[in-house]
């Protein structure tokens, strides 16, 4: 059994930061806010420890916490401009924010241009990446026993209705994109630190695709469904490995599968049941 | 010099434009963002190709590429929208939707054509660049610029004069009314697909041609630059996509020439989020945002 | 000074129309004010403007003496106002129990049990089923639902923007008893009605708007006879069946 774990430690490392940036787009979500800037999030904090880590030897924790803080700041930047969009507008706002940053990385010497960064200790063992992926989960599961929690949802539901019973809606959408930059930029430097050198492509629109499926397939407004969601998306291919050729086509229509007879996401299908 | 640069932004405008005019005409009116586009764009491209291969002369082969992609949009929709309609899903769904089917068909390109570029068999590439006083182009960017200005026009000419383009705009403005009205949804929903994607699909064979590659990723730079344009143009509205594709064009054409090239795609970026923050509905878009 | 709801001089401009022009109007606690007019004439505007939803242009729009114009929805809501909507605005996917405790977001603690319950059998709907969908309940009970997330802030001013649109007289009748206990506990309604039924039965005084302006103030009695808005009406009878 530990054997199975150790040969493939890899994969669960990769289950678990992919979950974490499932969480981190699942809250902006949760809120309403169709924010796909979680991919550029993660190559903020990403970069800020990668440089950190190569340049000022600095372990693992402190790396954590201010690459999570300058990914925190970027989300809070962002929010200010984008606060009157909403639906696809927003969407595409912030498609172009990620584009424009991993263009900028491609180009900056101090992030290593197309080539990206190399020889980033790999201190993030599996302890570690669990253990930011608990405490990640404990302190949603702590937030969502709060009157925030309803706040998001009411924003959710009926943004005017939500203000018209005094939920202060600017406000919610400010700190659950915030919130979200934190979640992704620990998941960001756990991926540096767990993949000795990132690029700029490592955190593009495809890489945000990613976790938007992830998320969609595992339930869209629950934190639950996002674990749920990037577990399959993980496991999957790896599991219908010997389907090689059909993987992608394969990934592709369960997707299709789940918008279509699912739209709940997976998770959503489980409380249907659990209802009856 | 500057002339010559803003003849080569044109040409490339062209393209772009061809390719926006599809996204936001489905955006227009179905309210849905359809990220397959792009894969419809590399599919025609690929199947002009293969055409070609086979002895079949450019033009025809140009107009099966066409006919493929609008068939293969109409496929999108019925698989992938028409049941989500029924559900009144929202803006996520159906673009999670799109998707998938843009996995499955790049999946699908890459088992049938493999992940190495195709070029074309030695055609237009060929000729002799022709100068016109003092500025210099291509055969391919004549045909490119040409084909792609004949087809605008060409649904400009469809959506003012047939009644199909009556029945497209009259959904578009207020789906509820048209069917009042009498207007076959369903039906206009499919046309305003094969059309769309025709044209995406147009955009696609102009593009493999003018730098003579087709490969399996071609769409994806394409996919986010389309939006950029369509945001600048306006959501929904087709003169905005033709002007703001042009507009791309020639701004990131003078920006390679005078500033540097490395910078050129987070021009069109910069642009798009600019336009978002100070005036979302672009240039010519009508739709109000959507706030709450 | 009034302990109610003040408008003086309330002027809301979009673009190049003017939706409202220097209406003024006071909602006394525990009075019911009707506002009525035809389509366009401004109404929803003017009590967009007073959830601030939408900014005034002139006048100003007082709350217990406090200014309350030009501050944000949420801010006005917490003051003590609440609200229904024209199309109806429920949290739809969120069930009966939540819909309602969220009407008492601006309070310190969530409501009990029977607290609940008790609102909802102030609106009538004393039976409904808690778990229940809000979308999945009937459109009548829709409408009372929207009553009691309302009643939920304990409010002291509740605009109710057609409560009866799409009921049956027998309901609407109900919901003429549920305006007038609700004013009777000491809350002021304005009340935007097209069925002049409800509007003679539950009001006790009239304002009557046209083209964005006041043309007729007074009992509902008084009104159903003033010139001018037999006139605005096109002297069509509102009488509904």
């Amino acid at each position: 059994m530990i054997s199975f774990f150790t040969s493939h430690s890899k994969l669960f490392d990769q289950l678990a930061i992919n979950a974490l940036l499932a969480l981190s787009l699942s809250v902006c979500l949760q809120a309403g806010q169709l924010a796909l800037a979680q991919a550029a999030f993660m190559g903020i904090a990403a970069y800020i420890s990668a440089i950190l880590a190569t340049q000022a030897g600095l372990p693992l924790v402190p790396c954590i916490v201010l690459g999570a803080l300058g990914s925190t700041l970027a989300a809070m930047l962002l929010a200010l401009p984008v606060r009157g969009l909403r639906g696809v507008f927003l969407a595409i706002a912030t498609i172009g924010f990620g584009e424009i940053l991993r263009i900028v990385a491609n180009n900056l010497h101090i992030t290593g241009g197309g080539e990206g960064l190399s020889q980033i200790p790999a201190d993030a063992n599996t302890f570690a990446i669990y253990g930011a992926l608990i405490v990640v989960g404990l302190g949603l599961f702590g937030l969502s026993k709060t009157k925030f929690a309803l706040a998001i949802a009411l924003t959710r539901e009926d943004e005017t209705a939500a203000r018209g019973v005094g939920v202060d809606t600017a406000g919610v959408r400010f700190w659950t994109l915030a919130l979200g930059g934190t979640i992704a930029g620990i998941a960001g430097v756990l991926y540096a630190h767990s993949n000795f050198f990132i690029t700029p492509a490592d955190f593009g629109f495809g890489r945000m695709e990613q976790i938007l499926v992830a998320c969609v397939i595992g339930g869209s407004t629950s934190a639950v469904g996002a674990v749920v969601g990037s577990i399959v998306l993980t496991l999957l291919p790896e599991t219908i490995r010997f389907l090689a050729d059909y993987r992608e086509v394969t990934n592709g229509a369960i997707l299709l599968a789940v918008v279509l007879f699912a739209p709940q996401g997976i998770a959503g299908l489980w409380q249907r049941e659990r209802r009856k | 010099m500057l002339v010559q640069q803003l003849v080569n932004g044109l040409v490339v405008g062209s393209v772009y434009a061809l390719f926006a005019v599809g996204y936001t005409l489905v955006f227009g009116v179905l309210d849905i963002l359809n990220l397959a586009h792009a894969a419809i764009f590399m599919v025609a491209a690929f199947t002009t190709y293969a055409l070609v291969s086979v002895g079949v002369p450019l033009w025809l082969a140009f107009i099966g590429g066409c006919a493929l992609a609008g068939v293969v949009g109409i496929a999108l929709d019925r698989v992938a929208f028409a049941p989500l309609r029924k559900r009144n899903a929202g803006t996520l769904i159906p673009l999670i939707s799109s998707i998938g089917v843009s996995i499955i068909i790049g999946a699908i390109a890459r088992g049938i054509w493999g992940i190495d570029e195709k070029h074309f068999p030695v055609a237009l590439g060929d000729a002799p660049p022709i100068h016109l006083g003092g500025i210099t182009v291509t055969a391919v960017e004549l045909v490119t610029f040409g084909a792609a200005i004949a087809l605008m026009l060409g649904l400009s000419y469809v959506l003012r004069a047939t009644a199909l383009g009556r029945n497209i705009r009259a959904v578009a403005e207020d789906r509820i009314a048209a069917v009042l009205l009498g207007v076959d949804l369903e039906k206009t929903i499919v046309m305003t697909f094969f059309i769309a994607s025709a044209l995406g699909g147009a955009a696609g064979i102009l593009t493999g041609l003018q730098y003579n590659s087709v490969t399996v990723d071609m769409g994806a730079g394409i996919e986010l630059k389309g939006l950029a344009v369509i945001i600048l143009g306006g959501m929904g509205s087709i003169t905005g996509a033709v002007v703001g594709g042009f507009i791309l064009g020639a701004v990131e054409t003078l920006s390679v020439a005078y500033i540097s090239s490395n910078w050129r795609d987070a021009i069109a970026f910069g642009v798009m989020f600019l336009i978002l923050v100070v005036r979302p509905r672009g240039l010519f878009g009508k739709r109000a945002l959507r706030a709450a | 000074m009034t302990h109610g709801l003040e408008l003086t001089g309330v002027t809301v401009r979009y673009g190049g129309v003017t939706a409202v022009r220097e209406v003024s109007l006071t909602v006394e606690p525990g009075a019911v004010l009707g506002l009525i007019g035809p389509n366009g004439a401004g109404k929803t505007s003017l009590v967009n403007a007073v959830t601030g939803i939408v900014s005034i242009d002139a006048g100003s729009i007082a709350l217990a003496g406090r200014r309350i114009d030009g501050i944000a929805p949420h801010r006005i809501a917490r003051a003590g106002i609440s609200r229904t909507y024209q199309n109806i605005r429920l949290f739809g996917a969120l069930d009966v129990r939540t819909n309602v405790s969220a009407g008492a977001f601006t309070q310190r603690a969530v409501p009990s049990e029977l607290a609940l319950r008790a609102l909802l059998a102030r609106v009538d709907l004393a039976d409904v089923d808690l778990e229940a969908r809000a979308l999945a309940i009937s459109y009548g009970d829709q409408r009372r639902l929207e009553i009691a997330r309302a009643l939920a802030a304990e409010p002291r001013i509740i605009l109710l923007d057609e409560p009866a649109a799409g009921m049956n007289p027998v309901e609407t009748t109900r919901l003429t008893s549920t305006i007038r206990t609700i004013a009777a506990s000491g809350i002021g309604i304005l009340l935007i009605e097209h069925d002049m039924t409800l509007v003679r039965a539950a009001c006790d005084a009239v304002v009557v708007l046209n083209f964005g302006e006041v043309i007729a103030r007074g009992t509902p009695r008084e009104i159903a006879a003033d010139r001018h808005v037999i006139e605005a009406y096109l002297g069509t009878d509102e009488e509904s069946a």
